[in-house]
């Protein structure tokens, strides 16, 4: 039998053995994802005969000597990800029943390389949250404390790797939704530069800071799946034609020349002494490992990140969210032979409070006489807060923060106060403005429940992130701490 | 708080209008009340010298990505037809935009 716990790298050497079959590993996860579900909720749509099917033909893929380090290995998918013929809800009633004609570009990598997939998970209402209450279907529960948020938006693609309902998953980050879950359920998560993987067939949020990623349980896996799914895509023209490094070679066991800022301003007011004093601690770790660390950073506009964010964001989403008219696909009010009225209630019904909410807000943001005030104003500190970031990294390789000022919330705790929500993105956001990578990792506990640390690059340094990351996790074991249940 | 809303009641229903968002009496008065205390939030933007900064709307340097003209297959229309709330032959069936 496997263990409950497989990374991919050890799952694939158990396959390479042929110690076990990818139908095998399948059927075990699939075994785990029955057990579990019924307190853990990470999946919207779970494909049993889909993922035993596509396991039998990476088996025959293995036994014919076709084999790449993904192959075989079952992943869960974030439901905004596009998937032929599989439903692709965004844990929204508007987009229930919605089943894509294509495949994001993401997934026609994935099954190229023989990845199985098991399920699509939990969200977000079109991934704006950040504890996965917004899902119009249910709540996903931390696997390290049930009563607890995994986080969001990418809630429930988080708990399913957390607690071996899947080995890796992939979820998108707009303003922290792949890494303050990641943080949350002590898992390895990277938002990658923009630009760096295809947009095709994520289902839009906000175009210019959306990016998909990976959820794994160490460095190794991530740099793994970073390897499969990054790269230029003729179907998305603001992806980038930087050649893809192979991300697993750029890992050291020291740090020794490697210059760390730790920028003030993400020690923010109300940030728990537990996460506090862990960040010190896994700071310290770093500078043992070779790094030299200044404490001494600061980026003063970080303060107006917040605003910047919930300005942007919400405006974009707000002309992107305009399809849903009830015309083409999902949701559409049936009472009504007024053409108006029907666009009116179809959207009143098929999305949820947060979704209205933000797209009320967006549309005032960007309507006549308020879009210089906040849109242009907005975008006019996005230009300042970038180049921050650009002046820090001529000094510095990587900059080291929290994920969060917390450990994870209780479920309900912020449901009635989107403001408070909002703030638990608030060292994330500012990573999606400025466009750069960052990715959150395994930085210690209090009183068992997860803290992560964010490690920011230059753009596209995705390499010197992964190297930074996968040094202090050898030198820890925090990556190895499973939740118990 | 003794300070004005900054979104009047009128003006959610404007917004919402604008959005062709349909609102119940419940969500008009809870999102007067939310969207004033976020925008409220907002105002320190306001002390941010921004005098000669462009905007940015993107964070890569790319501009203008241009595509050959080329023919190229599409999707097959009856599996996109097959999402479709209400169809008729290989077309949407909307209702009656101009009053008869």
């Amino acid at each position: 039998m496997v263990n409950e716990y497989l990374t991919i790298h050890e799952a694939r050497a158990l396959l390479d053995k042929k110690e076990i079959s990818s139908v095998e590993l399948t059927q075990h996860i699939l075994k785990r994802i029955e057990a579990l579900e019924p307190r853990v909720k990470s999946f919207v749509t779970v494909m049993p005969e889909v993922a035993l099917e596509q396991a039998k033909a990476a088996d025959a893929a293995i036994a014919a000597g076709n084999i790449a380090p993904l192959t075989g290995i079952p992943m869960a998918i974030k439901d905004v990800i596009c998937t032929k013929g599989i439903k692709t809800t965004c844990s929204s009633k508007m987009l229930a029943n919605y089943v894509p004609p294509y495949d994001a570009t993401v997934m026609q990598k994935l099954y190229a390389v023989g990845a199985v997939l098991v399920g699509k998970a939990n969200m977000d209402e079109f991934a704006m949250g950040s504890s996965t209450e917004n899902s119009t279907f249910f709540i996903t529960h931390n696997p390290w404390d049930l009563t607890r948020v995994p986080g969001g938006s990418s809630g429930g693609s988080a708990a399913a790797v957390a607690c071996g309902e899947a080995v890796f998953s992939l979820g998108s980050d707009t303003g922290g939704s792949i890494r303050q879950p990641a943080g949350f359920t002590s898992l390895v998560g990277m938002k990658p530069t923009y630009g760096r993987v295809s947009r095709y067939g994520l289902v839009a949020f906000a175009s210019s800071l959306d990016q998909i990623g990976p959820l794994t349980l160490d460095v190794t896996d991530c740099a793994l799946v970073m390897n499969v799914i990054s790269g230029w895509d003729n179907c998305d023209s603001t992806s980038v034609s930087i050649p893809v490094p192979d991300y697993t070679r750029c890992f050291t066991s020291d740090l020794k020349g490697l210059r760390i800022g730790i920028p003030k301003e993400y020690f923010v007011k109300g940030m728990q002494p537990g996460v506090e004093s862990a960040m010190k601690v896994a700071i310290a770790r770093l500078e043992e490992l070779g790094a030299s660390v200044d404490w001494k950073v600061s980026l003063p506009h970080t303060s107006y990140a917040l605003a910047v964010y919930y300005i942007i964001a919400p405006s974009e989403a707000s002309a992107n969210l305009a399809r849903y008219d009830g015309v083409k696909y999902g949701y559409s009010y049936p009472d009504t032979d007024n053409m108006w009225e029907a666009m009116e209630k179809t959207r009143q019904f098929g999305f949820g409070a947060e979704v209205k909410r933000r797209i009320m807000l967006g549309t005032y943001a960007l309507s006549a006489g308020y879009y210089d005030a906040y849109y242009l104003k907005a975008q006019k500190v996005r230009t300042l807060i970038r180049r921050e970031f650009d002046e820090a990294f001529g000094k510095y390789d990587v900059l080291v923060t929290p994920t969060s000022p917390t450990v994870p919330f209780k479920i309900g705790e912020k449901t009635d106060n989107p403001l408070e929500m909002y703030l638990s993105d608030v060292c994330t956001l500012p990573i999606n403005i400025a466009g750069v990578p960052a990715i959150s990792i395994p930085a210690g506990f209090d009183n068992n429940l997860p803290i992560g640390m964010q490690i920011i690059g230059k753009p596209f340094a995705e390499e010197t992130i992964l190297r930074t990351a996968y040094a202090y996790e050898q030198a820890t074991d925090w990556h190895k701490r499973r939740p118990g249940i | 708080m003794e300070n004005k809303p900054k979104i009047s009641r009128e003006e959610v229903l404007h917004v919402a209008r604008l959005a062709r968002v349909g609102l119940s009496e419940e969500d008009v008065a809870k999102f007067t009340r939310q969207l004033s205390n976020i925008l409220e939030n907002f105002t320190a933007l306001e002390q941010v010298d921004t005098g000669g900064v462009p905007p940015t709307s993107q964070s890569i340097p790319l501009v203008n990505v241009m595509k050959p003209d080329e023919v190229r297959p599409s999707l097959i229309p009856d599996e996109v037809l097959t999402n479709a709330p209400c169809r008729e032959g290989d077309f949407f069936r909307i209702r009656a935009v101009l009053e008869e």
